[in-house]
């Protein structure tokens, strides 16, 4: 068998055990409609509620501000359709999530305004930006919290401040954030934030929008007055108790200093890499979350980097993951006013929680020997020795 | 090569190159599926007259879904290979380039020359495999007297496939497989069955595959739009071969040598394209028997069986896809250009198609039909 090892936590992360055992009765015997009058319904209303309050505990907000939805696309996008109507300007980044992203898209082709403010080559938003863009008609700013290619945190209390003084409500996309760095929704001042249990070491196909009390939002779902009219649809039982578990043990993680340790080991990795003769860390300078790491490979083609050290056992990933499983330059990258060569030469690395230093080792053993073979063959990398 | 080496398998969802997955799976080389993801068949939907939902045969969703589903079944690791930029540059934009020049390109070699056997083999080699197998009918050897890779015929000659390979070089053919070059279609199509192959009965593709429902003129018109350039004019005189203007064109892509229908001149004798002037823009039309020629001059030529052409060679050449090879002596004429001397005059020698040349069933080698020399 080849040895496995996964450093694409970014991607998804592995269920862990205790959110699977925390799950496991609601696909058995805890079955109840949890909108029901009776004891089936009253058994799982009681976990969905439970759940709801460990979330609330986690974006430390209130029980009754948190919507839970299918995912960070749907809350992504509940929030954004939700908030605005035809004729109304939106402020986003040009580095946001496809989510964030092609939503605007969507109502920009439907009557809206969008700006997308630009990013430094650090990545950074500048919130003067933001300010600057501000309309009589803006109705939402919408930039994220980390970011899934690079890591790198924006200054989301300064653009929440900004947004407030305005009036605007202020959206910030946190699932790369969620469970890596504390989150308080009142510091941010956000009115709506996203995460995604499957990020977080809970199950794929559960999320939260976390909605400020007192904002009108629509819901994009009719049916039941299910999460108080805001998403109808029979609650995903199993999925919400795996991801309020997710939320409780990230809780424990911070109180441990797990982010410290996660952030050694990422650095450590970081570190042995950068050491390859012609690397750098794209999102340098910048505050980055613990675990990522995304770093540049010069005259590498990535796509086949990742494919050779996936044949060898190491997930790795280029860009973020897409549906034919091809890859596009990252627009990230390339955001942040890298070429594309070097955006396609790019990889990003993700640890979990469930990462070791044994982990690191592994992948420091395959990448530098890799990286060489690859160059080898590289005409880029070629005509750059000559030429250099 | 050694016979343990890994071999890259370019995968496209059809028949052909899951068969060759499936045999050399079963032969217990170790194989990767990699399907090149060159063109996104949305981007021209609803773009000039394009339908809103493209349905074209390569690289689509589908397609792609189709090739997983085949390396699922057999067991392999499987990738998909973005060559888009490498595409649109070598490929679609020649192909645009050529038909606004009145040539009529094929862009199926380009792709074997600058994608196919070039990326994707580059691909390869970075991942660990030091050798690709295609679906393609011809069949590869080594002739250990003179040294060289060869191309040749495949078993099942209505599927030859030869005539889009002649761009191949000798580093590229030594690292080539075609497994499928000593069977039939009919024996390919058995072999998918019996290895369970959910694509067993998938219709072959035919048409060029960026180009939905095989209408070229709709691409150009939607790809130069989309470019946001006006579609350059590129209209100009329709004439006879004696000089006399009989009419206007609306642009020289809409022609190739030996067209009849859609001239928009009517007279008592039919007439066909005789000639596309890429100067003057002009049509040349005249009568079938002045569609015929003895000579052509082909250049950017590439060579398999042969280092160079010395002394003149006696061959068979072949001037498009469905042609039957013709007797013909090849002369060098200069840097990679060939003057070809048919012994009987050819039907419409058509400038952007390539003429191949064959010593019985193997391939001399290749160039691009420049012209007729006058």
């Amino acid at each position: 068998m080849t040895r496995r090892v996964y450093l694409d936590n970014n991607a998804t992360t592995q269920v862990l055990p205790e959110v699977l055992e925390a799950m496991r009765p609601y696909f058995g015997e805890h079955f109840g409609n949890a909108s029901s009058i009776h004891h089936h319904g009253q058994e799982t209303r009681s976990a969905v509620e439970r759940a709801r309050g460990s979330v609330a505990r986690l974006l430390g907000c209130h029980a009754s501000e948190i919507v839970f939805t299918s995912g960070g696309t749907e809350g992504d996008n509940l929030a954004i359709f939700g908030l605005t109507n035809p004729g109304d300007h939106i402020i986003t980044s040009t580095i946001e999530h496809s989510a964030v992203l092609n939503a605007c898209k969507h109502l920009a082709a439907n009557g809206c305004e969008v700006t997308c403010v630009p990013v430094d080559g650090r990545g950074l938003v500048d919130p003067a930006d933001v300010k600057r863009a501000i309309r009589p008609n803006t109705k939402v700013i919408s930039i994220m919290f980390a970011n899934n290619e690079t890591g790198v945190v924006q200054s989301v209390a300064e653009i929440g401040n900004i947004a407030a003084e305005s009036d605007i409500y202020f959206h910030t996309d946190a699932v790369q954030a969620a469970a890596k760095v504390p989150i308080d929704v009142a510091r941010i001042g956000c009115d709506l934030l996203t995460i995604s249990g499957h990020k977080i070491h809970g199950p794929q196909g559960v999320g939260v929008l976390f909605v400020r009390k007192g904002t009108q939002l629509e819901p994009m779902l009719f049916g039941g007055s299910h999460e108080r009219s805001r998403r109808a649809g029979t609650e995903n039982v199993p999925g919400i108790v795996g991801l309020g578990k997710a939320a409780e043990l990230a809780m424990a993680g911070f109180e441990a200093g797990d982010e410290g340790k996660l952030a050694a080991v990422r650095d450590q990795l970081e570190m042995e890499l950068l050491k390859i003769e012609a690397t750098t860390l794209n999102g340098d300078d910048a505050p980055r979350v613990p675990n990522t790491t995304n770093i540049c490979f010069d005259a590498i083609d990535g796509e086949a980097l990742v494919i050779a050290l996936d044949l060898k056992g190491l997930a790795v990933s280029t860009g973020s993951a897409c549906s034919s499983g091809a890859i596009e330059p990252s627009h990230v990258l390339t955001a942040m006013g890298m070429s594309r060569d070097q955006a396609k030469a790019s990889i990003r690395f993700s640890l979990g929680k469930l990462n070791t230093v044994e982990d690191v080792d592994f992948a420091l053993q395959l990448i530098p020997q890799t990286v060489r073979r690859l160059r080898e063959m590289s005409p880029l990398w070629t005509n750059s020795a000559v030429s250099g | 090569m050694p016979e343990n080496a890994t071999i890259a398998v370019a995968m496209s969802g059809g028949v052909d190159s899951s068969a060759v997955a499936a045999m050399l799976r079963a032969e217990g080389r170790d194989v990767i599926g990699l399907t090149m993801q060159l063109w996104n068949q949305r981007r021209l939907a609803g773009h000039a007259g394009m339908p809103e939902s493209v349905q074209g045969r390569c690289c689509s969703i589908d397609d792609v879904y189709d090739a997983r589903r085949v390396a699922e079944t057999l067991g392999i690791p499987y990738y998909v290979v973005n060559h888009e930029e490498r595409f649109e540059r070598d490929v679609v934009r020649p192909f645009v380039e050529e038909y606004l020049a009145g040539r009529t390109p094929i862009p199926c070699s380009l792709c074997n020359n600058h994608l196919k056997f070039d990326q994707l083999l580059i691909v390869a080699r970075q991942i660990g495999a030091d050798q690709i197998a295609t679906g393609h009918y011809a069949q590869v050897l080594f002739d250990d007297r003179i040294n060289r890779w060869l191309l040749k015929r495949p078993a099942d000659k209505a599927k030859d496939q030869t005539y889009f390979l002649f761009g191949l070089t000798q580093e590229q053919l030594s690292r080539t497989l075609f497994p499928l070059g000593g069977m039939t279609k009919p024996e390919v199509r058995e072999l998918a069955r019996k290895h369970n192959l959910v694509i067993a009965e998938k219709p072959d593709s035919q048409e060029i595959c960026f180009v939905p429902g095989g209408d070229y003129k709709r691409f150009l018109e939607a790809y130069l739009t989309e470019q946001g350039n006006t579609p350059a004019d590129v209209s100009g005189e329709m004439v006879t071969t004696d000089g006399k203007v009989i009419g206007e064109h609306a642009g020289v892509h809409n022609f190739t040598v030996g067209q009849r229908k859609g001239l928009g001149v009517a007279t008592g004798s039919p007439l066909y394209v005789i000639q596309i002037k890429n100067d003057t823009r002009q049509v040349v039309v005249g009568k079938d028997d002045e569609l015929y020629s003895r000579t052509l001059r082909a250049h950017r030529v590439n060579l398999i069986s042969t280092a160079e052409i010395g002394e003149p060679m006696r061959v068979a050449v072949k001037i498009r896809h469905k042609h039957q090879p013709a007797p013909a002596m090849i002369e060098a004429d200069g840097d990679h250009k060939i003057l070809v001397t048919f012994d009987e005059p050819q039907r419409a020698l058509t400038p952007g198609q390539a003429a191949v040349f064959y010593d019985g069933d193997i391939v001399v080698g290749g160039g691009w039909i420049e012209g007729v020399p006058a």
